[in-house]
């Protein structure tokens, strides 16, 4: 008789536990940076540049100074003086902290005041003189190659250009003969607009250097404090046991809170200088503005085809802007991120891949929102492509990826552009979305619609990423290698702690580490509290982003809990006075096989780890684990959409929006759900609304909520998810999958094709995103594509 | 985030009210719901010395018809309330139709309709309701009463005529030339979006003929427009597919939007046309629905 | 809470006001520049965190608190002008031993993530469902349109606010 205790009722995998963080947060009791107030704290308040691209003539913050309650006004000259202008960025670029020479992008950091309250800080920045002498301006990545064009990054050494990087991977000459021998070409060209995670809780920091212990305490909001804490290393040149950073609660990461930015740094020279703390949050403009914006790529995209739909090769080249450093956070290896994962759902033999990144005068950034280092740009392409070959060729769209599909028995395959993808059920994933959307059914409900000239249409996307950076061989930041950690210790009446090397923002890990350990050891979740983000006390790790907690950390939190296990396995033993080769294990017990009803709880193992354990063994019950995973994980999910789109005002509406995501095992089932609702949000919110532009001058429309826009409840549609299919990764611990940004990729290629299936009797290929009313108006009125983001113009 | 310093005085009578203004000079502005005004002091876009803020004056918080029709509403009738008024939703459809695509419900909560038409955003809403209803504002200041046609109010963007030391305590409405119809569309492409375009219709008739119409557009000129040939165009007849095709006709032309990021203005003028006929087709069937 | 002069001659002609009000029922006094925002008397002034700020164009919504019972973006409201009235927080809406069904509610249908949000959607609920006990789904969606949320696609939201007004229309019996 199996003593085990029931998983789901201890808050084991599968079980969909409530939130243990939820208990703070209803109560308004969560503790955020701006939540937080040391004794003698000063506030920081930043002056940013108006002007996209200009010589710095002279700063006056003479007035500044003047104003009563203004301790310390920070220029560029001052923090060159310290060797702080300047910084190293996450992708061996460096980036201004505050601008000496010239500004390069419309709202970079010029100048900052610290002093008693922010209203103060604000009326000084206020006062500082800034001489600018303009400069032409550079906004895309054609003006940044142009003959003549202005060099941005006048400052760096052998740059004698706009161009960051030229990067290519896959095979040339066999895609070439592929082409040659294709049926037929199929061609795209897009944009994939510049967007902005914007989290609702902006950016910020408290940097509190304490002159008596030497100690640089900052409190931040960062997804991966201990990349912060090498990096603070590196440019305040304070030895890293002195530094600790602490992450409190985030409220919303979504990639915008990784990259180490100018104010945090500002911060932390002042409370040097200061020797007080010094609080700087930043306010929504200067967070869309200047921080790490996401996505600006274009793509000319060809796909080889076969008379009867086998797609032969795929031939991609990307130009992406990366604004006026090159900071993003990204595996150092991969100048594109992971856009090469493109395609890695289809059977296709061959592919080439050419990326240039060239600078421009627009904010730093290109990786985040959601992104698994560009795997949105990777996915959006690819299925824009599926959907225009589909139409080229004249064939049904489900019945196109079909074919082309990695059969299940394939795995393990190996993509052309040289990933691993281990698993899949991908027909099974098409199939349990045709039938919730009633694909049959759609069709023939469209054509009588059109015929009474109603537009309706129905899209379909598809993904797989990698996801859960990543194995030591590849993946490094600064060359750091990209393992996480699980730190576990079980106290003497069998509750414990366990302490990660990742950073959760909502993603729910104080309530789904405990699961994994409650899986593993049979300890109720309860009575496992979770903690991360302290670099005093957190293990090692490379922080969460990119899909690659539960791949990475929670691969460790399992291991960490399986040392546990094989040492209480030898208290057991002791116990039960046996051998451990006699003593079996089921959830929470160990027993004496031959005996079945003999055993001991894991709690009785934790009282014996303290007070009964056998000669020779060390006390305590606690271990770490780094966790260097063999290979990244590959969730796959189908999004279908249908819309109805009005022609005389461009209006679309969704009709039904069904998801069919397989992330393989699920800790936490409603935990898992929230996060595809998210990530389909922010879908919508890309496909329909949301896009930061640059005029000529390079003004940036989009850095306020007025202009950009996110999608309110009254307009997000309802979601419909499927969690049928479920094809456990074969190498992670627990067989979960990475899943937080599947949605985000995969889901809008299915908004845009959804409308352009609607309005397929146009012609029209191509609208790049936002679909907002008057781009698709102009489609259907004049049967034209719509190219590039909105551009800021005018009649005069 | 945090705007600049200034006086702030809370009197407790219009009387008071005015006197504090006079003293305060063209650095002074009026405060009642304050969600134009505040939002543009954190930016710093408004650097006011002295704010009065009248949300204290008493009985100024009506909406009501008099006995001939006369619909006045006070400088403190918040939009939430004209939102969720049964008044309008049985007399007044072009008011009903706008009330609810005001910003965002929170925000109508403490905005003002009086406040709004003062605060002369060529992107506010209610400014084309009450041209299009032949409305004024009831101005007070220390020489006493005076009302100002809607169609003076306003004389550039965020500029109106009121005296420095007048405040405005109420718009009218006159009363219907026979029965109401009507309604106000807009184009926003999110809740709290300002208008991309916006479009007020109301029509007055007896009988089948239409008495008095009015169209007034929004978020399409350097301030609200009336579009008067449009709206002589349906007067004194039946409303047909033809006098509505014309008045969309004589309505985009009168509109001078400007190209941007949020359409063509070609697109803008497309929109005003296909607005107008819109409302005007459901004249007299079922009220103008929620969102466009 | 007060702003202590400086000797500054703008912050001369600025005398500071005395405003009384009330906080989750509790009666408050403080002395405050005309230019502080409610939001900024609640977080700093209060120490009540739980109000957050969240934006600069008054959209986010995650200041909303009730005044007098009515739901307002705290962030576009002076503090001066909270004198003579009654603000409700997040931290008024559980009693000393029960939390709120709008909280229960939040969490048991998962209607939070970062939690960011959760407050100012929570105060934007209870006015709602003060106002109409036994709203539909796009009642509730209209309601909460001047709210931004970005992890939870609002779907879970709704749920949240809906199971709250169900326990509370059985509550009232």
């Amino acid at each position: 008789m199996s003593q085990a205790v029931d998983e789901i009722k201890i808050g084991g995998i599968g079980a969909s536990r409530k939130r243990v963080e939820d208990n703070r947060f209803i109560r308004g009791k969560g503790n955020y940076t701006d939540d937080i107030v040391l004794p003698g704290m000063l506030h920081m308040e930043i002056l940013r540049s108006p002007l996209a691209h200009a010589r710095i003539k002279s700063i006056d913050a003479s007035k500044a100074w003047d104003i009563p309650g203004v301790h310390l006004v920070l220029t560029g000259e001052m923090m060159a003086t310290r060797n702080l202008a300047w910084m190293p960025t996450l992708s061996y670029d460096t980036q201004a902290v505050l601008a000496t020479d010239k500004v390069r992008f419309q709202g970079q950091e010029v100048a900052c005041v610290i002093a008693d309250d922010p209203y103060i800080a604000k009326d000084a920045c206020e006062a500082i003189v800034v001489d600018y002498e303009p400069l032409p301006v550079i906004v895309n990545p054609v003006q940044a190659v142009a003959e003549g064009a202005p060099v941005i990054r006048d400052d760096k050494e052998n740059q004698p250009d706009n161009v960051i990087y030229d990067w290519e991977v896959g095979d040339r000459d066999g895609t070439d003969r592929a082409f040659a021998s294709a049926d037929l070409v199929s061609r795209l060209e897009l944009h994939y607009p510049r967007s902005h995670p914007s989290p609702i809780e902006c950016c910020g920091s408290i940097a509190d250097f304490n002159r008596a212990t030497s100690k640089l305490t900052v409190y931040m909001t960062t997804q991966a404090p201990h990349i912060i804490r090498a990096a603070v290393a590196m440019v305040a040149e304070l030895p890293e046991h002195m530094i600790r950073i602490i992450s409190p609660d985030i409220g919303g990461g979504f990639g915008n809170k990784v990259p180490v930015y100018p104010g945090y740094v500002c911060s932390i020279l002042a409370s040097i200088l200061l020797e007080r703390p010094v609080k700087w949050i930043e306010d929504k403009s200067g967070n869309l503005i200047s921080t790490g914006f996401a996505r600006d790529v274009y793509l000319k995209g060809e796909l080889a085809l076969r008379r009867d739909g086998k797609i032969l090769a795929v031939r991609m080249h990307t130009d992406a802007d990366h604004g006026a450093f090159f900071s993003d956070a990204q595996p150092s290896k991969f100048k594109i991120g992971l856009m090469h994962s493109a395609f890695a759902a289809y059977d296709i033999p061959v592919a080439h891949l050419t990326a240039r990144g060239t600078y421009s005068n627009k904010a730093p950034g290109g990786v985040a929102y959601r992104c698994s280092f560009r795997v949105t740009e990777a996915m959006f392409f690819q299925e824009r492509m599926m959907q225009a070959a589909a139409d080229d060729l004249g064939m049904d769209q489900a019945a196109f990826r079909r074919m082309n599909f990695v059969p299940d028995e394939a795995f393990p395959h190996r993509t052309p552009f040289g990933f691993l993808t281990d698993s899949g059920q991908y027909a099974k994933c098409l199939d349990v979305g045709l039938t919730a959307i009633d694909y049959e059914n759609f069709r023939q409900q469209q054509a009588e619609a059109h015929s009474r000239g109603r537009l309706l249409g129905l899209g379909i996307s598809t993904m797989t990423e990698p996801l859960g950076a990543g194995n030591s061989r590849e993946y490094d930041i600064l060359g750091i290698k990209m393992f996480d950690s699980a730190e576990l210790k079980v106290h003497m009446t069998g509750k414990a702690i366990v302490r990660t090397g990742a950073r959760t923002q909502g993603q729910g890990h104080e309530t789904t580490w405990a699961q994994i350990v409650a899986h593993e050891l049979g300890i109720p979740a309860e009575d496992v509290v979770v903690e991360e983000g302290d670099t005093d006390t957190a293990p090692f790790g490379m922080g969460t982003y990119a899909s690659r907690s539960t791949p990475v950390a929670g691969a460790a939190v399992a291991m960490v809990s399986r040392k546990i296990r094989a040492k209480a396995r030898k208290l057991a033993a002791h116990l039960l006075e046996v051998s451990e080769e006699d003593i079996e294990w089921e959830l929470g017990r160990f027993y004496i096989r031959s005996a079945p009803d003999r055993g001991v709880t894991i709690q009785e193992c934790a009282v014996a780890a303290y007070a009964n354990m056998p000669d020779g063994m060390e006390p305590g019950l606690d271990a770490t684990a780094y966790y260097d995973p063999p290979n990244l994980t590959w969730p796959f999910a189908v999004y279908i959409v249908t819309v109805e789109v009005d022609p005389e005002t461009g209006v679309w509406d969704v009709l039904n929006m069904v998801a069919v995501d397989d992330c393989g095992v699920r800790i936490n089932p409603m935990i898992v759900e929230g996060q595809i609702m998210g990530g389909l949000t922010e879908a919508y919110a890309m496909s329909n609304m949301q896009f930061i532009t640059f005029d000529a001058d390079g003004n940036c429309v989009g850095a306020n909520y007025m202009d950009y826009l996110l999608p309110t409840a009254w307009e997000t549609p309802g979601f419909e998810l499927h969690s049928e299919v479920v094809t456990p990764c074969p190498h992670h611990p627990i067989g979960a999958k990475g899943i937080g940004e599947c949605a985000a990729v995969g889901g809008p290629a299915a908004f845009v094709n959804a409308v352009l299936d609607a309005i397929k009797g146009t012609g029209v290929r191509n609208i790049d995103m936002p679909l907002l009313p008057d781009r698709v108006w102009e489609a259907v009125t004049y049967r034209r594509d719509v190219s590039g983001a909105p551009p800021v113009r005018s009649d005069d | 985030m945090y705007p600049s310093r200034f006086r702030y005085e809370a009197p407790q009578s219009i009387a008071e009210a005015i006197g504090l203004l006079a003293g305060g000079g063209d650095v002074a502005k009026v405060l009642a719901g304050g969600q134009s005004l505040v939002p543009l002091m954190k930016l710093r876009f408004a650097t006011p010395e002295l704010i009065v803020d009248i949300n204290n004056l008493p009985g100024l918080s009506y909406h009501r018809a008099d006995p001939d029709g006369t619909l006045r509403i006070g400088a403190l009738c918040r939009h939430a309330e004209l939102e969720r008024s049964a008044l309008l939703a049985s007399t007044q459809p072009t008011m009903a139709a706008a009330a609810p695509l005001i910003a965002d419900p929170i925000v109508r909560n403490r905005g003002t309709l009086v406040g709004s038409l003062c605060h002369a955003d060529p992107q506010g809403d209610w400014a084309s309701v009450v041209l299009s209803l032949g409305g004024s504002v009831v101005a007070q200041g220390p020489a006493g009463r005076r009302s100002i046609p809607m169609t003076d109010f306003v004389t550039g963007p965020f500029q109106n005529v009121l005296a420095p030391d007048e405040i405005a305590v109420e718009a009218v409405i006159p009363p219907a030339q026979g029965v109401r119809s009507g309604g106000y569309l807009k184009l926003e492409r999110r809740v709290g979006d300002f208008a991309t375009v916006g479009v007020a219709v109301s029509v007055e008739s007896s009988g089948d003929i239409v008495r008095r119409a009015g169209i007034a557009l929004t978020g399409v000129g350097g301030s609200t427009i009336a579009a008067t040939e449009a709206a002589a165009a349906l007067t004194g007849q039946p409303l047909t597919a033809d006098s509505i095709t014309t008045a969309a006709e004589l309505a985009a032309a009168a509109a001078r939007p400007r190209t941007d990021h949020r359409g063509s203005a070609e697109y803008k003028r497309h929109m005003v046309a296909t607005f107008v006929e819109r409302i005007l087709s459901r004249c007299g069937t079922e009220p103008a629905e929620r969102a466009a | 809470m007060v702003y202590a002069d400086r000797g500054d001659e703008t912050a001369e002609q600025v005398p500071l006001r005395r405003i009384k009000f009330t906080v989750n029922g509790e009666k408050k006094i403080a002395e405050v520049e005309p230019r502080l925002l409610l939001a900024h008397l609640i977080r700093q002034g209060l120490r009540l965190t739980g109000t957050h700020t969240g934006c600069d164009t008054t959209n986010c919504g995650a200041c909303t608190v009730l005044v007098d019972g009515q739901a307002v973006k705290s962030c576009t409201m002076l503090a001066v002008q909270a004198d003579g009235h009654e603000i409700q927080t997040v931290e008024g809406l559980a009693t000393a031993s029960e939390l709120h069904p709008l909280q229960e509610g939040f969490k048991e249908e998962h209607g939070l993530q970062c939690g960011f949000c959760t407050p100012g959607m929570m105060m934007a609920a209870k006015a709602l469902l003060d106002r109409n006990p036994d709203p539909t789904e796009e009642d509730v969606r209209w309601a909460l349109s001047g709210n931004l949320c970005r992890c939870t696609g609002y779907q879970n939201i709704v749920k949240s606010v809906l199971w709250a007004a169900e326990k509370l229309r059985a509550q009232a019996g």
